[in-house]
């Protein structure tokens, strides 16, 4: 897993059905990278159903929140609008888990990302990671400790 | 991660219990999720097994995204809580979950006798959201990471009302 201090792997993505997102396209805000498992958890321990919640807080600390998993772009569409999401999911599908072992987050046995955070500075390089067992929300708590030192550094 | 409780229990806190008591509980909940509506008796089953060496707190996390009456149901705890009656409004939310709705919020608190004049425009205070706000805010930073969330002198416990109900069987009187 890559770790504070290394310049984040660029990638491009799709986060709707007809839309890439590209890293180096967000230079300039803090980026929060959430790997997750997959799509459709139950809801109430839903990871993205809880930072969905918290948006308002990670928009103050100048950070853009990005989604990401092996599920395709139109599993994240339909799972974006059955839990009413306003942030991007993006498609690590093809090829499958491409960016996800970039990070040293994917999981060759069940074929899915790690559950793995990750806070990217402005000028693109990673200033937290953490990895949670995949059965375990992390929460924001870190989240938010890693965006408030930025703050404090600049 | 191990998470720690970032904002003490005071006063201004949603006690049951005293501050003396030997543990201190606190969920983080949200009146419309499911999971709360189950550990609401097991809560009380701990409650009534612990009874004075437990203080139980209750915190405001309303996932308004995807419980749209969660917000409205803690502002009506809330303002139930001005008039002293708290507990009586938590306790007859959860007990009616399935029923929650505006109309249904103000029913229950018509049923509990509360001053609906003063109801009425309680709801409306900004500043009861803004309380609530704060609550979400602090869980937050705590580490809530579902609902109900626990921590237990301080520390998130990882588990369910069940398993909460396991490991606080050593303090049964």
């Amino acid at each position: 897993m890559l770790t504070a201090g290394t310049p984040a792997p660029d990638f491009e993505l799709y986060a709707t059905p007809d839309q890439r997102v590209t890293l180096s396209g967000l230079k300039g805000k803090n980026i929060i990278l959430a790997f997750y498992p997959a799509d459709w958890s139950p809801v109430c321990s839903d990871q993205m159903a809880l930072y969905n919640q918290m948006l308002k807080y990670f928009t103050d600390l100048n950070a853009v929140l990005l989604g990401i998993s092996v599920d395709s772009k139109w599993c994240h569409y339909a799972f974006s609008q059955s839990r009413n999401l306003h942030f991007p999911l993006l498609a690590d599908f093809e090829p499958k888990g491409d960016v996800s072992k970039k990070y040293g987050v994917y999981n060759e046995q069940e074929g899915e990302s790690e559950r793995a955070l990750f806070v990217i500075d402005k000028e693109g390089v990673i200033a937290w990671s953490y990895l949670s067992p995949a059965a375990i929300n992390p929460g924001a708590d870190g989240i938010l400790d890693a965006l408030e030192n930025l703050k404090i550094k600049q | 991660m191990a998470s720690t409780l970032r904002i003490p229990i005071t006063e201004q806190d949603h006690l049951a219990g005293d501050l003396t008591a030997k543990i201190h509980l606190i969920e983080y909940g949200d009146y419309q999720c499911p999971h709360c509506g189950n550990a609401y008796s097991i809560l009380k089953q701990i409650q009534q097994e612990l009874g004075s060496s437990l203080l139980f707190v209750f915190r405001n996390f309303p996932l308004t995204e995807v419980h749209p009456f969660a917000m409205q149901a803690a502002i009506a705890a809330e303002a139930a809580n001005l008039q002293n009656r708290f507990w009586e409004m938590h306790d007859i939310i959860y007990e009616n979950q399935s029923k929650l709705s505006k109309g249904g919020l103000f029913n229950l608190a018509k049923k509990i006798n509360l001053d609906m004049d003063r109801y009425k425009t309680d709801i409306d205070d900004e500043n009861l959201r803004t309380k609530v706000e704060k609550d979400f805010e602090g869980g937050m930073r705590s580490g809530v990471n579902f609902t109900p969330s626990f921590f237990i002198d301080g520390k998130k416990f990882e588990g369910g009302a069940e398993d909460l109900h396991q490991s606080l069987k050593q303090y049964s009187l």
